[in-house]
């Protein structure tokens, strides 16, 4: 019936051409489902309509997050992918893997999936796409045996993600792959019974790089900085100057965003006008580092969901230290958790929330002190009247 | 002054209104521990108690999370 072989000539065209195809790899796979995920796709294009569904009761036992129901609906013409659950892996912080775990990850999959993988989701999982309902009990037993967990999905708190941070880079102000470690562990309620109103993601970065994207993509972004001056070598400085490669003067003051860079021989930085956007580090690595009391600066509310209504993070904390147990980030999450759990609507991200209530009403509620930094740009409704003690700012 | 209700106490009268409100309306996590403290009173019930109980419910298979466009608590579906 679907076994046999299904004309694709749509999807063929998805093979043309030098770049890497998905469809070459769903070829390359050599069993039903792969066959009929390709026909399902073909008749898509077909149809121009998708023929997925998702959702519903689907799920290991006690869990209420970690798998994404998938049926299609031409179960009779598509048998092999009737279900075609995906199941979220919690990735090992900083996506470190021995080639020995992998290969027994993908043994795993072969075994009891489609053999379909996606590395890694948006959120940072490690993604297996197909299983069935009757294999989601097996493949969790024999991942939980390989020492992984399944990650979060729906309303739960979202597998913590980071940068490779300390692992890899000489930037990190702190280290990201133990927050997420720790925050993973002390929060598996939060990522195993779904507790919010919607879904609730922490990425780690562990410098104003943020290659993670966490300041865009994260419900909290924990994102490494420092407050005080930036590490300056003079003579690696003067190296840059003579060198061919660069032009300090154009090429790094004058890009400065505040302007508070002047080079006449000697690098001058007013550090307390830098804003961190990590240009000039970036461009003098050698020269220059960030300062050596770090931190992280703590933004709330970014999204950024496929249809429409992005939103970036807004500062909440400007600087707080990230040292283990991380009592104080606790604090505040657990803070944010309560007051969002209560009085969000269904399917309301925090950051819709702060929108809808007001960041200063949050900020009051979860027993928040306002900041400067907190202010993205002078006030231009003359309506809004502060108290004396804001106006100190 | 009062004691606090017991975990099984509080998971019974969970599934009861599970029980009721099936298939006309769909509850959160949230609104069963609101309805709870609201029924037993914050002296006598909490929320830590109330998280206690939906995992007793979940764990022990009466009832399962499900995702109908948010992530409620409901009865398993009927064998
Ligand atoms: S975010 Fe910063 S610390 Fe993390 S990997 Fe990127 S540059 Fe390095
Ligand atoms: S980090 Fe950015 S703002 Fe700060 S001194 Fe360098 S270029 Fe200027």
């Amino acid at each position: 019936m679907s076994q046999k072989e299904r004309k694709t000539p749509l999807v063929d065209e998805l093979e043309k051409g030098p770049w890497p195809s998905f469809v070459k790899e769903i070829k390359s796979v050599d069993n039903p489902k792969a066959k009929d995920l390709l026909g399902v796709l073909e008749r898509s294009y077909q149809d121009k309509i998708g023929h997925w569904k998702h959702g519903g009761l689907v799920g290991v036992m006690g869990y209420g997050g970690g798998v994404i129901g998938r049926y299609n609906d031409l179960p009779d013409e598509y048998p092999n992918v009737a279900e075609f659950h995906t199941l979220r892996v919690n990735q090992p912080s900083g996506w470190f893997y021995t080639s020995d775990v992998l290969r027994k990850l993908c043994d795993i999959w072969e075994e009891h999936g489609s053999g379909i993988t996606n590395m890694h989701g948006s959120t940072g999982d490690i993604i297996f796409l197909g299983c069935s309902t009757e294999e989601l009990e097996p493949t969790f037993a024999a991942l939980t045996e390989l020492g992984f967990d399944l990650g979060g999905s729906g309303s739960c708190m979202r597998t913590p993600s980071c940068c490779a941070g300390m692992a890899r880079c000489e930037w990190a102000c702190y280290d990201t792959m133990g927050l997420t470690h720790d925050l993973t562990m002390e929060y598996q309620d939060e990522l195993h019974r779904p507790p919010f109103p919607y879904k609730f993601k922490f990425k780690m970065a562990g410098c104003p790089n943020d290659c993670v994207a966490s300041v865009a993509r994260a419900d909290l972004s924990i994102i490494g900085t420092w407050r005080d001056e930036i590490q300056i070598d003079q003579e690696a400085v003067r190296e840059y100057a003579n060198s061919s490669e660069l032009n300090v003067l154009e090429d790094v003051v004058e890009r400065c965003p505040t302007g508070c860079m002047r080079y006449n021989g000697q690098l001058e930085i007013d550090d307390e006008n830098c804003v961190k956007c990590m240009h000039c580090i970036n461009v003098m690595p050698k020269a220059l580092a960030p300062g050596k009391e770090r931190g992280a600066t703590i933004l709330i509310g970014s999204k950024a969901p496929i249809i429409g209504g992005a939103l970036l993070s807004s500062v909440l904390v400007p600087f707080l230290e990230m040292e283990p147990p991380y009592e104080d980030l606790k604090e505040l999450i657990e803070a944010i958790w309560d007051l969002w759990a209560e009085h969000g609507k269904n399917r309301e991200r925090v950051g819709e929330f702060i929108q809808r209530v007001g960041l200063g009403n949050f900020c009051d509620e979860i027993g928040l002190d306002v900041a400067p930094e907190m202010v993205i740009q002078p006030r231009t409704n003359p309506y809004i009247f502060y108290e004396m003690d804001t106006a100190d700012y | 002054m009062s004691q606090e209700v017991g975990v099984e106490e509080v998971a019974e009268a969970m599934f009861d209104l599970v029980k009721q409100t099936h298939g006309k309306k769909n509850l959160k996590p949230m609104d069963l521990i609101k309805a709870m403290i609201q029924k037993f009173g914050d002296d006598r019930c909490s929320k830590p108690l109330c998280k206690k109980a939906i995992r007793e419910l979940i764990d022990g298979g009466r009832c399962i999370y499900s995702y109908i466009g948010g992530s409620y608590v409901t009865l398993p579906p009927e064998e």
